[in-house]
């Protein structure tokens, strides 16, 4: 019964992790599905959303939705112009080239933003540390609720923006095929532009959630779980919206598993295990059909 | 319109060069199609034709040369606002979005308009030539047969109501029955006033259906005139004919 338990818990808690991977997870693979880039400053997006929030909440006074919605668009704008600026004038340009800028401007972002907000970490406040549900010994803490809180409501606004807007009927034209849906009079410019800041927009609310679960933020802190949403969206199959959801679940509670009954040091190497033994066994992912190369 | 259509050729291509880097893959093409007719681009695997339909919708710009359809210079122009000049193109190999319904795809044909009651008149229009398009309506396209997703980059051409239809070989890849079907929905296509440029390698049912045809050769223009005395002279019929 204890152990049962002792699961159930873990499992709550992965599903929070996992949660936040997803969103990070989702920014990746609408990414990638549009402009085939693995945008390794994506992380570092997800930083400034922490930072935007956490200003929000201790200079600008604003309550934690205020502060998650002045960080999601700010973030959202700074994807796009990030995009503008960085990865357009390379739209033709050997895919190497557009990686290798992406690291450049992650470690643009990383270091500018040393500078404005100095290294040490900062501590968020302390929000609804004592909200708290329990039942049968199970705890739901209020930050956690607040987590699967409003991942739902994204997810959902997300699957509505994808599947019934023209927006989104344009979006996941442009991901299957830029070329055709321009002749569809897409202007894909546009879309690409508008799919990198809702992915921002995205990594910004995981942000924000993350300095509210774990109180700490630092410059660098956008490393570890950017590398890690990547590992969802692969494992979900790089290019699709439900397998970067369900590969960040997996990998949340992966890792509240490995860190509840093993040792949090294997944390980690768990994940990257995962990704390991996703590159060796299905390359294109839980979700990922066998991709024919467009011709 | 009526003024338009008497100044000159609805389309006038004139001594483009297009590059694909260092190949150059059109040497001073020069073509015109006007109102109202068929004109077929006919040549071997690799002559350009593509190339020549992928100029005219923005997807390649020439580096010399105009491009005027309508009188207005659109070379150059990107591919989305050729749209919406009224040029819709169905690409080389069908190019249907496999993972939408084939409502979206015929949808998303219509992206550039917002008159709903008449793009709901047009979807009705592209049911009634493809009746088989109906009966898979909610069906992912990819599902559809080679036939079906033939019919269903036509419909999806069609929905943005161009004035030129561009078709890039809709005939690749059918059986001779279904190329017959096709074609007489071309020839109906162009009969209810849709002026037509179509490439095909198959040149026999192309020259049969054109009011006026040209030949292209690894990039030049060599030979043009009408479809039916092309199809009828030596030149022709030993190099794109079979005799
Ligand atoms: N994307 C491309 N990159 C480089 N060369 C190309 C590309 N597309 C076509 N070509 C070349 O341009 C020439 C014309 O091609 P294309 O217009 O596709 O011919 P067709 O449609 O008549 O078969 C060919 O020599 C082909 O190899
Ligand atoms: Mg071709």
């Amino acid at each position: 019964m204890e152990l049962l338990q002792q699961v159930v818990q873990q499992l709550i808690n992965g599903i929070s992790l996992g949660s936040i991977y997803a969103l990070i997870a989702l920014g990746y693979t609408m990414i990638y599905g549009i402009i085939k880039l693995i945008n390794f400053a994506h992380g570092d997006i997800y930083m400034v959303g922490a930072y935007i929030g956490f200003f929000a909440i201790t200079q600008g006074g604003f309550s934690v939705v205020g502060a998650l919605l002045i960080s999601l668009v700010t973030t959202g704008l700074l994807g796009m112009l990030i995009e503008r600026i960085a990865y357009k004038p390379l739209r033709r340009a050997p895919r190497i080239s557009v990686l290798i800028t992406a690291i450049g401007v992650s470690f643009f972002i990383e270091y500018t933003s040393m500078y404005f907000v100095s290294p040490t970490p900062r501590t968020f406040p302390q929000m609804f540390g004592d909200v708290a549900v329990s039942f049968a010994g199970i705890v739901i803490n209020g930050q956690q609720m607040l987590i699967l809180g409003i991942t739902a409501v994204l997810m959902v606004l997300l699957t509505y923006i994808v599947q019934k807007t023209k927006t989104g009927k344009a979006m996941r034209a442009a991901s299957f095929d830029t070329e055709t849906a321009e002749l569809m009079g897409i202007n894909s410019d546009r879309i690409i532009s508008i799919t990198f800041g809702i992915g921002s927009a995205l990594a910004a609310v995981a942000g924000v959630l993350v300095g509210i679960y774990y109180n700490s933020i630092d410059p660098l802190m956008g490393i570890m779980p950017g590398l890690k949403a990547f590992v969802a969206a692969v494992l979900g199959g790089i290019g699709i919206l439900p397998g970067a959801v369900v590969g960040g679940l997996i990998l949340g509670v992966v890792e509240a598993l490995v860190s509840g009954f093993f040792s949090s040091t294997f944390r980690d190497a768990a994940a990257f295990a995962i990704l390991i033994l996703v590159l060796l066994v299905r390359p294109s992912g839980l979700f990922g059909k066998n991709t024919k190369e467009k011709v | 319109m009526a003024a338009a259509k008497k100044s000159g050729p609805m389309l006038a291509i004139d001594n483009i060069d297009v590059f694909y880097g260092a190949i150059h893959a059109l040497k001073g093409v020069s073509l015109t199609v006007n109102e109202g007719e068929i004109v077929t681009l006919i040549g071997a695997n690799g002559a350009g034709k593509s190339t020549t339909l992928r100029t005219i919708s923005g997807l390649l710009a020439p580096k010399t040369g105009s491009v005027k359809f309508l009188g207005k210079d659109i070379a150059g122009m990107k591919a989305h606002k050729v749209v919406a000049e009224g040029i819709s193109q169905v690409p080389e190999g069908r190019r249907i979005f496999a993972e939408m319904t084939v409502m979206e795809n015929l949808d998303l044909g219509a992206f550039i308009r917002k008159d709903k009651e008449g793009i709901e008149k047009d979807r009705k229009m592209v049911f009634d030539r493809f009746p088989r398009l109906l009966e898979r309506k909610d069906q992912l396209a990819g599902t559809l047969s080679g036939g079906e997703q033939q019919m269903l980059a036509m419909g999806r051409a069609l929905m943005s109501r161009p004035k030129l239809l561009l078709l890039d070989e809709p005939s690749m890849g059918l059986a001779p029955l279904l190329i017959r079907e096709i074609f007489e929905i071309i020839e109906d296509i162009n009969r209810t006033g849709t002026t037509v440029l179509l490439v095909e390698q198959n040149a026999n049912m192309a020259l049969s259906i054109a009011n006026r045809a040209y030949v292209l050769e690894t990039g030049r223009i060599t030979l043009t005139g009408d479809a039916k005395e092309l199809a009828a002279s030596d030149e022709v019929r030993k190099a794109y004919l079979g005799g």
